[in-house]
């Protein structure tokens, strides 16, 4: 699937939909949440949709990703469906996780979507055991582990990248790396600014690209997912970008840990409006057209948003089904 | 050389007599995955040393030579990276056999076993199924001290999700191990280092223990022992010291901790009015104390004494042998357990 020509319109237009799909379902969740409509903790994508949608525009459904806490957008751009996304943090038996799971570990495993995760650093392993696995069973299938500058500093990520690397394992670790480690600055918690100067010490390229810009993403990503697909092994992609709202929550507890000059800085920059700028410069996409997709994603929004409200709640007696297989 | 299996309904439990071949606890483990691995190729073998130096008890020796270097792998020392290894392929097909090499180790592995393994099929409304089994060794006896020696099950048994095992002969090392495989949920098998050269009979044929059945090794009608792992051995040394005093104790094996078949030890409460519960592990907070509980909550009317529970002081294990053979529970103190229960 890599393209080392130019992607055509068709593909850029993919790209514009999973960004706009992904923004408008966090957004809308971020309401849900804020009316209290939906219970626990919410950590939104918003302002990294260009890394997931850039990533998972090459994968099919068979391939493989893990996620973290901040996982919506990665099941949007991997194909997740939003009646069954918002039925999750409705907690309903409609929800993918029949209500089980929530925000945090919101998955479909019929697409790949081996789940958001709440532990950070809980993923790389088991990214590792699917890129392991098509390996063995000679699939072609390739794997892709989405997490944080955060994560990279937790031990599973290394033991994961040291044996991807040394199994010459077909996974692509995705560093989001949008400058924060839930409320700590990527500066006070690692000495190290490009995340991606840990590839070389497990013997893998580490790659470092704009994460606020898709097709830069999506360039980059082809090239990694394609060596992986070819059996070359794994490769770190560190996407610098960065979170539009709080770790968790909309509005956030106003603690200033970070400058509102720095967050205007970076919304100056949103791959969105800048990529429908460029489309628009390109002719792929006008601003009605552009337009266009916003609201068809609206609508088709609000209607699971009504089906979700409207689907039954778990019922009591299963309480303890799915604990185990075959109970 | 390996019988035709049929792993879809494997023999289950078949009788032992005199002419059954024996084999160490180790051999069995070792057999096990053998005929496994010969009768199901989503089964693969990965873990520390486990390839080419045949595992450093020698549980895998010989896979490598059978099935080669795409089925049995070596890993780093990367316990949390080796779990995940086996959930992701788990969740995608396969069927993975990992060994963490001594059970202590589980520490710097936790998160993958407690939080993404134990939990990711409830998590995701049950889409998921992890037909992944981790083989550990515990127990202590070999001087290897406080981070080589310990049994942690009750960490495990409190996980909702996991199902926990403890073979304590060579003919339950196989069956639980096969039937451990073979199940379509996370399974820990906790072998014990002490036993690995206990010879015992063991069928030839591949065969399975049903997880959640106990055994009741040893009948007696005076008092209920109920003994994991290795303390089974030194309850059933312990039964025979108390035979001598006119003592008939009846030893029962759980086997499996998790589930937990409680109905055998009730039964068995209900007619012997005593019982002793006995594990290797740390007493305070050990596995014992659930048994005991729900022995004094479901059969409180059968009970003529307070039940006892011998364990491991609360300490680390020591090193040095004299400290060591102390704090190991034996047949002596498990004895003087029972004949306490009886008022003697």
């Amino acid at each position: 699937m890599s393209t080392p020509e130019a992607p055509t319109p068709e593909i850029l237009r993919d790209l514009h939909r999973r960004m706009v799909r992904i923004r408008r379902f966090e957004e809308e969740a971020g309401k849900l949440t804020e009316a209290g409509r939906v219970p626990g903790a919410l950590h939104l994508y918003v302002g990294q949709e260009a890394v997931a949608a850039g990533v998972c525009a090459h994968l099919s459904d068979a391939d493989q990703i893990t996620s973290t806490h901040r996982g919506h957008g990665h099941l949007v751009a991997k194909g997740g469906e939003f009646p069954g996304m918002y039925a999750e943090l409705f907690g309903r038996t409609t929800g993918y996780c029949k209500g089980r799971g929530g925000s945090m570990h919101i998955s479909d495993l019929s697409i790949g979507m081996l789940g958001a995760n709440g532990i950070v650093g809980g993923g790389p392993p088991i990214a590792m055991g699917a890129a392991f696995s098509n390996k063995y069973r000679k699939s072609g299938q390739v794997a892709a582990c989405f997490f944080g500058d955060g994560a990279s500093n937790e031990g599973t990520f290394h033991e994961a990248a040291n044996m991807a690397a040394l199994y010459e394992l077909p996974l692509v670790f995705v560093c989001e790396n949008n400058g924060y480690g839930e409320f700590t600055s990527q500066a006070r918690h690692q000495a190290i600014v490009d995340v991606a100067d840990r590839a070389p010490g497990y013997g893998m390229p580490g790659v470092i690209v704009d994460g606020m810009d898709v097709m830069a993403v999506y360039e980059a990503a082809g090239e990694a997912v394609a060596r992986a697909r070819r059996g070359e092994g794994p490769t770190l992609l560190e996407c610098k970008t960065y979170r539009f709202y709080d770790h968790v929550g909309v509005k956030g507890m106003r603690i200033p840990y970070r400058t509102q000059e720095e967050v205007d800085l970076w919304k100056a920059r949103d791959a969105i409006d800048s990529f429908e700028a460029r489309l628009a410069e390109l002719g792929v996409l006008d601003a009605a057209a552009a337009r266009a997709v916003h609201d068809s994603t609206l609508a088709e929004i609000a209607a699971a948003i009504e089906f979700a409200e409207n689907s039954p709640l778990p019922s009591v007696d299963d309480l303890l089904a799915d604990v185990y297989t075959n109970a | 050389m390996n019988a035709t299996v049929n792993l879809a309904a494997p023999l289950v439990e078949p009788p032992v007599d005199e002419t059954t071949r024996k084999l160490p606890y180790l051999m069995a483990i070792v057999e096990a995955q053998r005929q496994l691995l010969a009768a199901d190729p989503n089964v693969f073998v990965a873990g520390e040393d486990v390839a080419l130096y045949g595992g450093v008890f020698g549980t895998t020796r010989g896979l490598i030579d059978e099935f080669g270097p795409d089925r049995i792998f070596d890993t780093p020392i990367s316990e949390s990276g080796i779990i995940g290894l086996g959930i992701g392929a788990a969740a995608t097909g396969l069927r993975p056999i990992i060994e963490i090499m001594f059970m202590d180790f589980v520490g710097v592995c936790m998160d993958q076993l407690v939080n993404q393994m134990a939990k990711m099929k409830y998590m995701f409304g049950g889409k998921a199924t992890l037909p992944v089994t981790v083989r550990m060794m515990g127990g202590a006896g070999m001087s290897m001290a406080a981070q080589h020696s310990q049994s942690l099950e009750a960490w495990f048994c409190h996980v909702p999700g996991l199902k926990v095992v403890m073979p304590s002969t060579p003919y339950d090392a196989k069956g639980l191990l096969v039937a451990a495989v073979l199940d379509d949920n996370p399974v820990l098998v906790i072998e014990n280092k002490l036993s690995l050269g206990v010879m015992g009979p063991v069928p030839e044929e591949l065969y399975s223990v049903p997880l959640g059945k106990a055994k009741i090794v040893r009948s007696g009608t005076h008092a209920t022992v109920v003994a994991t792992g290795r303390m089974v051995a030194e309850s059933l040394k312990a039964a025979q010291l108390l035979a001598g005093e006119r003592i008939e104790c009846e030893v029962i094996d759980p086997r499996t901790l998790q589930p937990l078949d409680m109905d055998t030890i009730l039964a068995s409460v209900a007619k012997t009015n005593r019982a002793v519960v006995v594990h290797e592990a740390v007493r305070f907070g050990g596995f014992g104390g659930e048994i005991a509980a729900q022995i004094g909550e479901l059969g409180f009317d059968n009970l003529d004494a307070p039940v006892g529970r011998i364990g491991a002081p609360f300490s680390p294990v020591p090193f040095s042998p004299v400290l060591e053979q102390a704090y190991i529970p034996d047949a002596g103190r498990i004895a003087a357990a029972v004949r306490a229960t009886l008022g003697k």
